[in-house]
C-alpha cells in the first residue's frame, strides 16, 4: 500500500497524478477463508481490520452484497457521541469514539473526524431529570459530559430560539468531545486496511444461504459460488433476520426505515450537532454548508430504503419552532436506511444457537458512532471466544431479562 | 402514503391516522410458562424481507384494532381482516400465493 501524506502529493503533482494505485484490490472469492464477514459496511470492515490488527488474523473475507458502505454506513447524520446512561453502553461507545479521535492517523486515511461538540436538548422536565442523571452516570463511567442551562445553550448554539413557545429549551446535556465524522471514508479507510492486509474485500456478492453441519457452520452460499469458513460473522444491520433465517434461528430484532435529508448549502451557522429527542429531530452542518437534518423511524416494518413521507414533514416542523431560520431553506434530498431495532434499542454483539456464527446487529438507529469500538469488540468475541465489551450486550439477555435500557438516554433518536 | 382499508369502520385510512402494533398471530404466554416461551412472544419476531402479517390500531379514528397482510419489501397490501382470528382468512391468502408462487403459511409459522 502507498502510504498518503503531503509528500505523496507533491510528488505525483510532478506526474500528472498518475502514480496512484486503487485504494483496495477487487478479487475473486477463494474456496475457503478462516473467517467469513458479511456485510462491507463500517461495522463489518471495522471487524475484520481489528481481527488482523489485533489478532493477526488475516485471512479474512468480507464479502457484501451491494457497494462497500453502500447501507446504512453511507446514510446515516454521522454523528458521534458517547453520553449513555447503562455501563456497558457507555464502555463500548466511548472506546468507539476515543478509536475515532485516532483513526485517521491509525488507517492512514482522512476521516474526517471532527469533534465539534454534541449538545442534546431537553425540551421537557422529564429530559431535563433524564439529562441531569445521565451527567451523573457519565462522571462515573470516565464520560466528560455536562448539563448545561438555556444560556449557555444559546451561548453555544446562536441560530436556536430557546423560547419555545411550544418547546422551550430548558438546557442541554453537552459532550464537547461528540462530534461527526465522514462516514464514507470509515468505510473506505478500513477497506483499505483490510485489503493492505491480504483480506479479500469481495463486493457485488451476495449471500444466498448458510451451510452447518452438526450444529456448525461450515461456509455460505453466495451468488458468486460457495465459500467455506470456520467462522461467519453477520454483520448486515437491517437485513439480520434475513441472514439469521438462512442459518436456522431468530433475532429479537425488528427492521424500520430511518430518513434523513440534507437542505441547500447555506453559510457556515452552526458548529456543532444539536439533538433535539422530544420533537425527534437532529441537526448539524456539513463541511460543504448543508443542513444534515435527521428524524424518527417509520412507525411499521419495511426494507424499502425509502420511508414514510410524513415522517420528514413532522421532523422539519417540529425543528423549525427551535431553529426559525431553517423554515425558509430547500431541502435538497432525502433517503431512507433500514434500521434493526432490539428490544431494548441496545445493539446485540454475541454468539448464536449455531456454533461458529456471531452476529453484531441491532445497533438500530444509532450505529456510525459505534463503528471502531463494534469492530474491536466483535473482532476479540470472534478471535476469542468471549470479549469484556461484548458481555452484556449477548442475544439471549431478553429470555432473561437483562435489559440495557436505554430509552432515556438515546429516546428515538440515537 | 400507506391506504389502510379498516375492517371495522369500513373506511380507507391514511397512515398517519394508523398506529403499528407490530407482528399479528402471536401466541399469549402467561404466568406459568417458561422464560422461552416469554422470550418467543415477547421479543423474537419473524421480521420477514416478504409478506408479513401485523397488526395496526385505527387511532384517530374508530378505535379498534385489525390485523393486515404486507410486504414489507414492495409495500403491497394483500388485505386487512378483523382482528378476532387465529389465522388469517382464505381469500387473503390464496391472494397472496396467486401473487407469491411457492409462498405458505404454513412455511412461516
Amino acid at each position: 500500500m502507498k502510504r498518503y501524506s503531503a509528500f505523496a502529493i507533491a510528488k505525483e503533482a510532478f506526474r500528472q497524478h498518475t502514480g496512484w494505485d486503487r485504494a483496495w484490490r477487487s478479487p475473486e472469492p477463494k474456496k475457503k477463508y478462516d473467517v467469513i464477514i458479511v456485510g462491507a459496511g463500517g461495522h463489518g470492515l471495522a471487524t475484520a481490520y481489528f481481527l488482523g490488527k489485533n489478532f493477526g488474523i488475516t485471512n479474512v473475507a468480507v464479502i457484501e452484497k451491494g457497494w462497500l458502505g453502500g447501507g446504512n454506513t453511507g446514510r446515516n447524520t454521522t454523528i458521534i457521541r458517547s453520553n449513555y446512561l447503562q455501563d456497558p453502553s457507555a464502555a463500548i461507545y466511548e472506546k468507539a469514539r476515543s478509536l475515532y479521535e485516532t483513526m485517521s492517523q491509525d488507517l492512514n486515511y482522512n476521516v474526517m473526524f471532527s469533534p465539534r461538540g454534541v449538545l442534546m436538548l431537553a425540551q421537557t422536565e422529564h429530559e431535563v431529570r433524564g439529562y441531569k442523571r445521565t451527567a451523573h452516570a457519565n462522571s462515573l463511567q470516565g464520560v466528560t459530559t455536562e448539563w448545561v442551562g438555556p444560556q449557555k445553550v444559546k451561548e453555544i448554539c446562536p441560530i436556536m430560539n430557546i423560547d419555545g413557545p411550544r418547546y422551550p429549551v430548558l438546557g442541554g446535556l453537552w459532550q464537547a468531545r461528540g462530534g461527526t465524522a465522514r462516514h464514507d471514508a470509515v468505510a473506505w479507510g478500513y477497506a483499505r486496511a483490510c485489503s493492505d492486509m491480504g483480506m479479500d474485500v469481495i463486493q457485488q456478492c451476495e449471500v444466498t444461504g448458510v451451510t452447518t453441519s452438526g450444529g456448525k457452520v461450515t461456509g455460505v452460499n453466495t451468488t458468486k459460488g460457495d465459500i467455506a469458513c470456520d467462522k461467519l460473522g453477520m454483520v448486515v444491520a437491517g437485513h439480520a433476520s434475513v441472514l439469521a433465517s438462512m442459518a436456522g434461528f431468530q433475532l429479537p430484532i425488528e427492521s424500520v426505515p430511518l430518513q434523513a435529508l440534507v437542505s441547500e448549502p447555506i453559510k457556515p451557522c452552526m458548529d456543532i450537532v444539536v439533538m433535539a429527542n422530544t420533537v425527534h429531530g437532529y441537526m448539524s452542518q456539513s463541511d460543504k454548508g448543508e443542513m444534515v437534518i435527521g428524524g424518527g423511524t417509520d412507525g411499521h416494518n419495511a426494507y424499502t430504503q425509502r420511508g414514510s413521507f410524513h415522517h420528514i414533514e413532522e421532523t422539519v416542523r417540529a425543528l423549525v419552532e427551535t431553529f426559525p431560520m431553517i423554515a425558509n431553506l430547500k431541502m435538497l434530498r432525502q433517503w431512507g436506511g433500514i434500521v434493526d431495532v432490539t428490544g431494548d434499542r441496545s445493539p446485540i454483539l454475541s454468539k448464536t444457537p449455531v456454533e461458529g456464527i456471531f452476529v453484531n446487529c441491532g445497533w438500530g438507529t444509532g450505529g456510525f458512532k459505534a463503528i471502531p469500538g463494534s469492530g474491536w469488540a466483535m473482532a476479540e468475541l470472534m478471535a476469542k471466544g468471549h470479549s469484556p465489551l461484548t458481555e452484556e450486550f449477548n442475544m439471549f439477555r431478553f429470555r432473561e431479562g437483562k435489559f440495557i435500557d436505554e430509552s432515556v438516554a438515546a429516546g428515538v433518536a440515537h | 402514503m400507506l391506504i389502510l382499508h379498516c375492517p371495522n369502520c369500513g373506511r380507507d385510512v391514511d397512515e398517519t391516522d394508523l398506529h403499528s402494533g407490530g407482528e399479528a398471530h402471536l401466541k399469549r404466554f402467561g404466568p406459568g410458562s417458561s422464560d422461552q416461551e416469554f422470550e418467543d412472544y415477547l421479543f423474537m419476531r419473524e421480521n420477514p424481507k416478504g409478506v408479513h402479517f401485523e397488526r395496526w390500531h385505527h387511532s384517530f379514528g374508530c378505535g379498534k384494532w385489525f390485523l393486515a397482510a404486507r410486504c414489507t419489501n414492495t409495500l403491497e397490501v394483500f388485505g386487512t381482516y378483523s382482528a378476532q382470528t387465529l389465522e388469517p382468512p382464505k381469500e387473503i391468502l390464496d391472494r397472496i400465493t396467486a401473487a407469491r408462487p411457492g409462498w405458505s403459511w404454513g412455511a412461516l409459522k
